[in-house]
């Protein structure tokens, strides 16, 4: 266990002490590790040692500080959405705005931090994998701010799904590749950025979007994202006087979802849900709930759950949802379901644009498809758990780049009247009926993107 | 006793380096890649590496995914694996088996040993599993006297290179270039220094380079500091362009002759 005191420096704000894990090679339990080619060690030992010395410097925190409040507009603030939470069974829902960051969602808390570490490592050149283009964004304008130049890859069905986060990231000056290879999504973007990596690794860092991939990946991500968590932890204490019964999030790689539970761990009456992406049903095989419906093995550098066939062969996810269409998921994920201390449900493309919809009409919030899978989980657990609990959702993202998809989904476009979605007849009680509304079900074919 | 040293150490006495060549089972199909494997040993390759198709082969330039994509999407698993490996020793060649890490791990370790020691099988390549996540592999490797070869890259480190070698058995994958399989007009300059730091981390161990060699002419350059010469990318190549078992055999002829001047 790695815990820092750092020398208290005044106004130097600390990395608070990590969990008891990973160990020193980065290992969770079982799993995390290091599943990568000779190759790239010497380039994630040189990380790793990097990083080390960095996450203690008070140079670095001061500047990376300075950015998150500056830059990306930190602290975000909470937002309690009582029309939403008549929807979730009388609880009350708080949500932690990530959204509001600049470039539109968490993925900037950890960009920033790695192209800090870029030029601290001397590497002048960035690249990066995306799936809904979030990540790919962050990362080009991280690399614009700090002088980088970035090379995104994106898979090309992605690249149709999201083409605002195309356009955005060539803005920003970064050249984007669509990747043809596999099921031309996030898990082939991220073989091809390890191709360019092993190629060009003298000049290139890898800044890797999510709590996955190979040590010290995991890790320094989530040290990265924690700040989602520790403003939270702080700002429900401070307007409730007490934590919350439960804390929710959309579950991709995994880094929101990390991001926002580290701080609550230690608590142990706070329930920690991770919402996985359960497309067309988890039981119809076509889905990307990773912890829900896989089995542990080998993707990406990393043991950990994977969605695999009895030959070890990654199988394809499926999800309306670019950023959580991805058949693996962090480590620390893997250890947290594990134990016992997180628990892990899938939410259906339909279950997720109804809640959607429903934060876009009763809150004039449009969130991002893959935070609407947590707030669809929030409208569920607020019904088991019944009145007066208190949930708290991380709303990792904006949904702008989703307008096109959720316009499909919805059939928007194409007809004058269109109700897309429930409970939006203000005058009309939130009933069991209203929330399960036809139209929502009913576009699921106009939604197929694949 | 290793079934690729006894091999390497057999090149080495006749004045000459090895030849291995790596394909992947079940591109076009099964039977035509098990015919093809045997049409390289008619040629002259001393060990073939047989390719267990994977879904995400990062260390794989295009070359080689395109042709592992058509075993992946046709269901080619390692039974069919086995049946290469039974075929290849059939043929005379020594047969090792070439991995990445997820397909072994989802068939069990235990098993995988067993099964493969056998079907004649020498022992495995993993290009992404390295020594500190082995214990698994290490155990079982042992348990069934099976070879065991890990790479090292031209970035490793004096102290990997030491410790990675001493957790190898039957030989060491060199991999000559920073970056991915496939055919290159040169062969790196990188791949002798490599050869001659691993030489000095493990004086006893056989020494095999791989990436980028296409054609007798690069054979004969590697095999001039090399205890052996691994060709991957310009084999599969001939089944993708369509020249079959044939194409296969010519090209092992060059290579063999390359390795032996
Ligand atoms: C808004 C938003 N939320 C969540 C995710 C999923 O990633 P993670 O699970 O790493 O948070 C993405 C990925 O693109 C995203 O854009």
């Amino acid at each position: 266990m790695t815990t820092t005191s750092p020398a208290t420096q005044t106004g130097v704000h600390q990395l608070p002490a990590r969990p008891g894990w990973p160990d020193a090679t980065g290992h969770f339990g079982i799993f995390g590790g290091r599943f990568v080619p000779e190759a790239l060690i010497a380039a994630l030992d040189e990380l790793t040692e990097a990083y080390e010395a960095m996450r203690v410097d008070p140079a670095f925190l001061t500047e990376f500080d300075r950015l998150q409040r500056d830059y990306t507009g930190r602290p975000s603030p909470v937002t309690e959405v009582p029309r939403f939470a008549e929807h979730a069974g009388g609880a009350r829902i708080l949500l932690k705005r990530e959204d509001l960051n600049h470039t539109g969602s968490h993925k900037i808390n950890n960009v920033l931090g790695q192209a800090l570490l870029t030029k601290r490592i001397g590497k002048s050149r960035v690249i990066a994998e995306t799936g809904a283009g979030q990540h790919g964004v962050a990362t080009a304008t991280a690399a614009a701010l700090m002088g980088l130049s970035c090379t995104v890859y994106m898979g090309e069905e992605d690249t149709r799904r999201q083409a605002l986060n195309v356009a955005r990231m060539r803005l920003l000056g970064a050249e984007v590749i669509p990747v043809t290879t596999g099921s031309r999504t996030l898990k082939d973007a991220i073989n091809e950025a390890f191709r360019d990596w092993v190629t060009n690794v003298e000049t290139t860092n890898y800044v890797f979007g999510t709590v996955a991939g190979p040590h010290p990946f995991p890790a320094m991500v989530r040290d990265f994202q924690r700040v989602i968590g520790d403003e939270a932890r702080e700002q429900v204490l401070e307007r409730e006087g007490r934590l919350p019964d439960a804390v929710l999030a959309c579950v991709g790689g995994g880094s929101n979802a990390i991001g926002i539970f580290t701080a609550f761990v230690p608590d142990d009456g706070v329930r920690l849900v991770g919402l996985e992406a359960g497309g067309d049903g988890v039981d119809t095989g076509r889905h990307a709930a990773t912890i829900t419906g896989g089995t542990p093995g080998v993707l990406h550098g990393a043991r950990s759950y994977l969605l695999q066939d009895d030959n070890g062969q990654t199988t394809e996810s499926h999800s309306i949802s670019a950023g959580l269409d991805y058949p693996g998921v962090g480590p620390e994920h893997s250890y947290l379901h594990d134990i016992g201390r997180a628990e892990y449900r899938a939410v259906t493309d339909a279950e997720a644009m109804e809640a959607f919809a429903l934060l876009c009409r009763t809150e004039g919030i449009i969130p991002a498809i893959e935070s609407a899978h947590a707030l669809a989980g929030a409208m569920a657990l607020g019904r088991e758990l019944g009145p007066d609990t208190l949930l708290l959702v991380n709303l990792s993202g904006r949904g702008d780049k989703d307008v096109e998809t959720a316009s499909q989904w919805f059939g928007l476009g194409d007809r004058e009247e269109v109700d897309p979605g429930p409970g939006l007849d203000t005058d009309q009680q939130p009933t069991e009926g209203a929330v399960s509304n036809d139209e929502a079900v009913a576009g699921q074919d106009a939604g197929e993107t694949a | 006793m290793s079934a690729l040293a006894g091999r390497i150490a057999a090149a080495k006495a006749e004045g000459r380096a090895a030849l291995i060549a790596y394909l992947p089972v079940g591109h076009p199909s099964v039977e035509e890649s098990i015919t093809a494997m045997v049409a390289a040993v008619e040629g002259g390759a001393d060990v073939v590496e047989i390719g267990v198709p994977y879904s995400d082969p990062g260390m794989d330039g295009p070359v080689i995914q395109q042709a592992v994509d058509v075993a992946v999407r046709a269901g080619v698993g390692m039974t069919d694996v086995l049946r290469a490996v039974a075929a290849v020793a059939g043929a005379g060649a020594v047969p090792v088996v070439m991995s990445y890490w997820n397909p072994i791990e989802r068939y069990g370790v235990e098993r995988f040993a067993a099964d493969l020691a056998a079907a004649g099988g020498a022992g495995a390549i993993t290009p992404d599993l390295i020594p500190d996540e082995a214990a698994g592999w290490l155990t079982a490797s042992r348990e069934h006297d099976l070879d065991r070869v890990f790479l090292v890259a031209p970035s490793s480190t004096d102290a990997r290179l030491r410790s990675t070698t001493a957790a190898c058995r039957g030989f060491v994958y060199a991999a000559s270039t920073m970056g991915v399989t496939g055919t290159r007009a040169t062969v790196s300059e990188a791949a002798e220094k490599l050869v001659s730091r691993t030489r000095a981390a493990a004086p006893e161990l056989a020494v095999c380079v791989g990436l980028g060699v296409s054609d007798g002419s690069q054979a004969a350059e590697v095999a001039a500091f090399a205890d052996g010469v691994i060709v991957g990318s310009a084999y599969v190549r001939e089944l993708l362009e369509g020249r079959g078992a044939d194409g296969v055999r010519a090209l092992s002829r060059d290579l063999a002759q390359g390795v032996r001047t």
